[in-house]
């Protein structure tokens, strides 16, 4: 697998899944989850953090400051982290049925 | 709250939000959001004195901009932003002031006030979030509805011609004059930066979605929706006459940057006068207001 470029943080419990970052991504690494906030709505969630490049635009586009993009040192470990205190919260239940 | 790996950062605008009142009112898919990220970017990048930057907003959606910044920041009555930043100004004119409203606010209510600062050429930078509807108040007919769009007092379409609010702005003599929406982030972030640099009265229209009310009263999708429209059916033309760049119903979207150029400020025109009329009286209005 190529090393990723950039990496993205998405703060879960901000997000009120308006889709922006997912339409907008110039490589297509979000999508949105089936699986809820706490308030309901279906965040981002990432599913191809190989692709990337830290552009932020993902950042820029988001209307709730719930979602930014960074570029990853050459030599950093990869993959797109959620952060660990928002990652605890009920999002990764999924599934709307 | 603590970073645990080296991969985990800080959004970048975290510092200029009041976090604790996150998440916002604005409805999923609003475009007021996406501006303010861009104009949080822009102040950062910058590189202004934080300080020293003060940011006023009137009533109504955009209104609640004032209250989501962690910079100075002034939530005045309805329509009187301008009036109050132009007070601000006067009364500190090393102060960098920002007017953050709506169309509804600044071009309604507050329409004479807008003219006005134009006409002085006061060194204040205002910011209008157009939504083509009064959002807050529930989807009544503004001063930039387009024809025959559909409000909640025009069921059957509005019938009164809207405000070309670039025209009208370049008409009363504002010095920089710029229109992008909320899908240009990268284009907005560079004209609130040159806004930030500009001396004199600019003015930048962002168009917006509202998908709650406009979108789905005019049965135009959610917010993405309106996202798309604005890639596809936006024109980017610089310097572009103002004339020509008035909005229909679902029509072209002609943006960018219109006007910038210099004339003298409110505060020249002031010291030159005064200082030919009184001479050796004349004082300064730095050493006349507050420190």
């Amino acid at each position: 697998m190529p090393k990723p470029k950039g990496a993205v943080t998405i703060i879960i419990e901000r997000c009120k899944g308006c889709g922006f970052c997912v339409e907008f991504c110039p490589t297509k690494v979000l999508e949105l989850s089936n699986a809820f906030n706490s308030k309901g709505y279906h965040p981002p969630h990432v599913v191809a953090p190989e692709k990337c490049s830290g552009c932020d635009l993902c950042g820029m586009v988001c209307p709730d400051f719930a979602i930014f993009g960074y570029k990853l040192p050459a030599t950093a470990a990869p993959s797109s982290e959620l952060r660990p205190e928002e990652a605890t919260v009920p999002a990764a239940q999924g599934g709307n049925s | 709250m603590s970073a645990t790996t080296d991969v985990l950062v800080e959004n970048p605008v975290e510092q200029l939000l009041r976090t604790e009142r996150m998440p916002h009112i604005w409805c999923p898919g609003c475009g007021i959001g996406t501006s303010v990220n861009c104009f949080a970017r822009a102040l950062l990048e910058s590189n202004t004195d934080l300080d020293k930057v003060a940011i006023v907003s009137g009533i109504g959606c955009s209104g609640r901009v004032a209250g989501y910044l962690k910079l100075d920041s002034f939530h005045t009555t309805h329509g009187r932003a301008i009036p109050f930043a132009t007070g601000l100004k006067l009364a500190n004119p090393k102060l960098t002031v920002v007017v953050y409203s709506g169309d509804g606010d600044l071009f309604a209510i507050g329409g004479n006030h807008f003219i006005h600062a134009a006409r002085r050429n006061v060194d204040i930078k205002v910011i209008c979030i157009n939504n083509f509807i009064y959002g807050m108040t529930g989807g009544q007919v503004a001063p930039t509805t387009p024809l025959e769009a559909r409000a909640s007092t025009a069921p059957y379409g509005c019938y009164e011609p809207p405000f070309n609010l670039p025209f009208l702005a370049e008409a009363a003599g504002a010095t920089y004059v710029a229109r992008w929406t909320t899908y240009h982030v990268v284009q907005l972030t560079k004209a609130f930066k040159e806004l930030l640099a500009h001396r004199g009265f600019g003015f930048i229209e962002v168009i917006a979605p509202c998908p709650t009310l406009y979108q789905r009263r005019n049965r135009l999708g959610d917010g993405l929706d309106a996202m798309k429209y604005y890639k596809e059916h936006s024109k980017i033309r610089h310097g572009a006459p103002t004339s020509e760049v008035g909005l229909g119903f679902q029509s072209e979207i002609i943006v960018g940057k219109f006007v910038q150029k210099q004339r003298p400020t409110y505060f020249d025109m002031e010291e030159q006068v005064l200082r030919q009329r009184l001479g050796e009286r004349y004082r300064p209005l730095e050493e006349l207001v507050c420190q």
